[in-house]
């Protein structure tokens, strides 16, 4: 086993250890935040980065078979494209269904800006030159 | 080593992780609370699968991986979509 060898199987392992530490953070983050859209926050972030370097630490370690080090590489990049995508579709559906935000929260952007009948958002350059008018 | 290390730490602590969003699975007072939780243990299935390819020196369950990503994000779109139309009636 030459150096090189020897070094990109400490890399490999750093990698899964740190990423099962960052799942591990993930699942409780689940568990104990207080809110659905916090809950979302700790389950999509750091279940991504986790999953990606215990995924990226694999592909080190079957680096000789260039076929399943290219396909585990391709699962991080899925993952990384999609996992906001859901994220972002989830948290929409439940704003809009009215899932409450924590009671300590301090900031709502949409507050006031959806409009349940047609299912519609107000949008920045909406709201913005009626904001001038009040200020001016 | 990065065999006895995936077997015995990354697989196992990545099932204490499914175990525990579980526990949010049951306990969520709404539907997306369960939807969030269901999500991240098929993404944490995905890791349960890569740590058994890598313990069992059995690259070909990487397949299996790509498959599972596919479904679990088609299955939260088809969720997100299940949930905003549910209200809406």
């Amino acid at each position: 086993m030459t150096f090189l060898d020897t070094l990109l199987e400490v890399i490999s392992l750093l990698l899964l250890i740190t990423g099962t530490i960052f799942v591990l953070i993930s699942a409780v983050g689940v568990v104990r935040m207080p809110d659905l859209y916090l809950r979302m926050s700790a389950s999509t972030k750091s279940s991504t980065l986790g999953l990606g370097l215990v995924l990226l630490g694999a592909a080190l370690y079957f680096r000789h078979d260039f076929g399943i080090a290219s396909r585990l590489v391709a699962i991080v990049v899925f993952l990384l494209l999609t996992a906001p995508v859901a994220a972002h579709l989830m948290g929409r559906a439940a704003y809009h269904t009215g899932v409450p935000l924590w009671e300590k929260s301090i900031h709502d952007d949409l507050k006031g800006k959806y409009n349940p009948e047609d299912d519609t958002l107000d949008s920045f350059t909406d709201t913005l030159p009626k904001v001038f008018l009040e200020e001016s | 080593m990065v065999s006895s290390v995936a077997l015995y730490f990354v697989l196992p602590a990545i099932v204490l992780a499914v175990v525990t969003t579980f526990v949010r699975l049951l306990l969520g007072p709404s539907l997306p609370d369960r939807v969030v939780a269901l999500d991240l243990m098929t993404t944490l299935g995905i890791g349960v699968i890569v740590a058994y390819a890598l313990g069992m020196d059995e690259p070909i369950f990487v397949d299996i991986a790509i498959v599972v990503a596919l479904i679990s994000f088609l299955g939260t779109i088809a969720f997100a979509y299940y949930v905003q139309k549910r209200v809406q009636q």
